[in-house]
């Protein structure tokens, strides 16, 4: 059999954990090769192995055959083997052009030949049906755009063999749809893809074969016509995963939260939310869809406090909580789960125990005349991580020790706990493993049962889907249409997502 | 969690080594006997009472001065300014202390707390700046130092005295000066200080850890995003750390001010107590233990290289250039602490 690159039985330790044991990854020319694994399950590391990053303490790697010794990522790229990072490394005000050249400039007598690299680029992109313009500023163009000049990047180092990691993240619909046929236009000129994922719609439609780690260890590498998902997630899991969110049908009662004709600005002072209108009620979850950026952000900020609103209305229960203090926003009854847990969600340097406490420090039992009852607030933080199923191994653990899952299980325990009368999620379950996304949104669903009202903002059109009673879609800061998920799908929602109008998306 | 523990221990101490072991090269190339050299340093802090006395009464400012940028650190500021702060503090507990008469359970407490509020003022100015207007604070506490040396100078030259060199003394009862530690140690300039800066070290400590205050502050320094979202004024807590940085370091000059001198005289230059109280904070890992434990290190060697030139012969510029070293193998700890966890990693 004819293998590009083959990792065997490689085993990688940290000081205290083994991140790869005994994992085997063999890609074969011309496939797309999956790599699934819940987070912390080592794929990163294994990828970093690969791209020279980490050496490894067992195992080998052959490119082509031979063994290589991948000391450094200028090696890995000299075999070869390119990475489409997730966070894009691009120079914002240069253009496409100019990025991928960075590093490797063609020069005539010292003088970058731009002209040149220009259509060289240009080349490159309709060789591979990129569409991309190679003229144009990376400011200027969309997040699809950028990823593909990141791809580009890799083909015009020569790459052979391309890793993807976690590439639809940050796409929509149409966008995925799109990468997926460049995917295909790329193996079908040759090149090898490894696509680190854990998103398994994607693996079954696209990869030939899929490798699968949990904890660290190589579990099993199958053919994926031969397998479903429910297979591959109980082999990434290590147990049956339902995949079914189960919920009875919503009960919605009187309006909780109610904006009207909010207008945000960010805080580069572009205006953002232009005139959002938008109804929650007791016991229903609305999801808010919509690609990042169209305002989703600063919507949530203007009603957690954290930002201040130009014009507009925020009512949560007939009071008016606009331009409030995000203490006294959080006191009028709102809990929030920050999008970006590491920035808002958590103090990272504090231990577990305080960070639980972080809304309600400054109340009784956990102080008293400003003095700290530590016994207090490790009682309440042990109850809330037994509860919540948080994996740490003690309440002193410092937040940044744990793993994404289990740090957004401990901010939903201390949100939840307060039982607040509006939920907040944004982006609840971005970046986590299947067990992790499961059982955050049942908690959703159980505050909805217990007559809350549920915000939920994604990107992920699944999950909004799945849990969302009703759907309102944002786009360019305004809520455009408002759809049930039982009367829409992916495709109506992404068009409405993009702009166009509810008429004419086919609509109901 | 304790081999963590251990390490924060271990990474100054190696430090400290590292320092002396260096300082020793240089002795060495400057063909002085290192041995004798460090002998007469030890002498020199420890040799007999006197000398002891004089180590504690250096101790002192340190404790304060070390307090004042560690509390700083800990909200995640840097104050560069204890310089200045202790330079308004002397001055005010002066001035309570000569013009004002009172009994002196009134006049000494009275005079430490106008230090404290003069050096919580110069706190006060960056903290605000910061928290409104963004400037960074070790701008506006460096240009602070200068106007705090040139506005004392002025006011002991022409409001605390006649155009004279310095103020009269500090009345007796706003004195912090011992008969009692005097008789004990030989005369030297040993005072009640000591216990208000140890004091001072437990309040810290208790702020820190202890209270809700500390929580804030702490959780600002850390993270200034989470702390707004956990309804925190990010604003007040900056004025605020800064505010209690300057009235330890406004306290280290009432040290001075009423129990080292008595009085204030015009000075030419810094005095250093402040930041040298930047390198104690640094030793010391900004804990308030650390901060005591890294003081008692600098008095030693300020007040034990005193000793060094009469009794080994060593100039004073090698043993500046010795304490030098040891701050600087301090400051570089960031380099020791690489070298342990690659040792670590070998072994396994």
């Amino acid at each position: 059999m004819d293998y590009v690159v083959e990792m065997l039985n490689i085993r990688k330790e940290f000081p205290g954990v083994v991140a790869n044991d005994n994992v085997t990854l063999q890609l074969k020319k011309g496939e797309i090769h999956a790599l699934l694994g819940e987070n912390g399950a080592g794929k990163s590391t294994l990828m970093n192995v690969l791209f020279g990053l980490y050496a490894p303490e067992k195992g080998q790697i052959r490119v082509n055959g031979e063994e290589a010794k991948i000391t450094d990522p200028n090696v890995a790229n000299e075999l070869g083997i390119g990475m489409v990072h997730q966070h894009f490394m691009l120079v914002e005000p240069f253009t496409v052009t100019q990025n991928i050249i960075l590093g490797s400039e063609p020069t005539t007598f010292g003088k970058i030949n731009l002209r040149k690299a220009e259509q060289e680029v240009q080349a490159l992109s309709d060789r591979y049906g990129l569409k991309v313009d190679a003229t144009a500023r990376i400011r200027d163009i969309s997040v699809g755009m950028q990823q593909r000049v990141e791809i580009l990047k890799t083909l015009y180092r020569g790459a052979e063999v391309l890793i993807f990691d976690e590439p639809t993240a940050v796409l929509t619909p149409q966008e995925i749809t799109e990468l997926m046929q460049i995917m295909n236009a790329l193996t079908d000129e040759g090149k090898s893809i490894i696509l680190i994922t854990h998103k398994l719609k994607e693996i079954m439609e696209i990869s030939e074969r899929c490798t699968v780690i949990r904890k660290g260890r190589g579990i099993d590498t199958v053919n994926v016509a031969d397998t479903s998902v429910t297979e591959l997630a109980s082999l990434m899991v290590g147990r049956d995963v339902s995949f079914e969110v189960e919920k009875r049908p919503s009960e919605p009662e009187e309006t909780v939260l109610k904006v009207r004709d909010l207008v945000v600005k960010d805080s580069r002072k572009v205006e953002m939310v232009k005139g959002m209108n938008l109804e929650v009620r007791a016991g229903e979850i609305v999801g808010v869809a919509g690609v990042d950026g169209n305002g989703q952000s600063e919507l949530i900020e203007a009603i957690t406090g954290l930002q201040k609103s130009e014009s507009g209305n925020i009512l949560v229960r007939d009071k008016e909580i606009t331009n409030l203090s995000p203490r006294k926003v959080t006191e009028s009854g709102i809990g929030h789960i920050p999008q970006d847990r590491h920035k808002y969600g958590l103090v990272l340097d504090y231990t577990i125990g305080e960070n639980m406490v972080l809304q309600t420090y400054y109340k009784k039992p956990y102080s008293k005349y400003k003095i700290l009852n530590k016994k207090e607030i490790y009682k309440k933080a042990n109850a809330l991580i037994e509860e919540y199923d948080v994996r740490t191994p003690s309440a002193y653990t410092k937040a940044s020790a744990l793993s994404g899952g289990n740090q957004q299980k401990a901010i939903i325990g201390r949100e939840v706990d307060r039982s607040p009368d509006l939920l907040i999620a944004a982006q609840p379950t971005r970046g986590l493993d299947v067990g992790a996304i499961e059982f955050i949104h049942k908690r959703l669903i159980e505050e909805r049962d217990k007559g809350k009202a549920v915000l939920l903002i994604s990107f992920e059109l699944d999950e909004i889907l799945d849990v969302s009673d009703r759907i309102a879609v944002m786009f360019d800061g305004k809520n455009v249409a408002e759809v049930k998920p039982d009367e829409t799908d992916e495709n109506e929602l992404g068009l409405l997502m993009a702009g166009s109008k509810k008429e004419k998306a086919g609509g109901k | 969690m304790n081999s963590n523990r251990l390490f924060n221990i271990l990474v100054p101490l190696i430090s400290v080594l590292i320092g002396l072991f260096a300082g020793a090269l240089i002795m060495l190339g400057f063909g002085y006997n290192p041995i004798t050299g460090y002998v007469a340093l030890w002498n020199g802090a420890f040799g007999d009472l006197y000398y002891f006395g004089e180590t504690i009464r250096q101790v002192t400012p340190y404790i304060l001065t070390g307090l004042a940028v560690a509390f700083a650190f800990r909200t995640g500021l840097f104050n560069i300014g204890a310089e200045g702060q202790v330079i308004v503090g002397w001055l005010a507990a002066v001035w309570v202390g000569t013009t004002i008469e009172a009994p002196m359970y009134i006049h000494l407490p009275l005079a430490i707390i106008a230090a404290a509020a003069a050096g919580a003022l110069w706190g006060f100015i960056p903290g605000l700046l910061k928290a409104t207007r963004g400037v960074h604070e070790v701008i506006i506490t460096i240009m602070l130092n200068y106007t705090a040396l040139y506005s004392a100078n002025a006011i002991v030259r022409n409001v605390l005295s006649d155009n004279e060199d310095k103020t009269p003394d500090v009345a007796a009862t706003a004195s912090l000066a011992s008969e009692w530690f005097q008789n004990m140690t030989f005369f030297s300039r040993m005072h009640y200080g000591i216990f208000i800066a140890l004091f001072a070290a437990v309040i810290m400590w208790f702020l820190i850890e202890r209270t809700t205050i500390g929580y804030e502050l702490k959780s600002v320094g850390f993270n200034q995003h989470a702390s707004k979202y956990a309804g925190m004024s990010v604003k007040r807590n900056i004025i605020l750390s800064m505010v209690i940085a300057g009235a330890f370091a406004g306290m280290a000059g009432s040290m001075e001010g009423l129990g080292t001198f008595g009085y204030m005289s015009v000075q030419s230059g810094f005095n250093n107590l402040g930041f040298d109280g930047i390198a104690v904070a640094l030793l010391g890992a900004n804990t308030a233990l650390g901060v005591v434990l890294a003081a008692l290190l600098f008095g030693t060697l300020k007040v034990g290289a005193l000793n060094m030139p009469t009794e080994a012969g060593v100039p004073t510029e090698l043993v500046d250039i010795i304490i030098a070293l040891i701050i600087f193998f301090v400051a570089s700890s960031y380099i020791i602490r690489w070298v342990i966890l690659r040792f670590k990693k070998e072994e396994k």
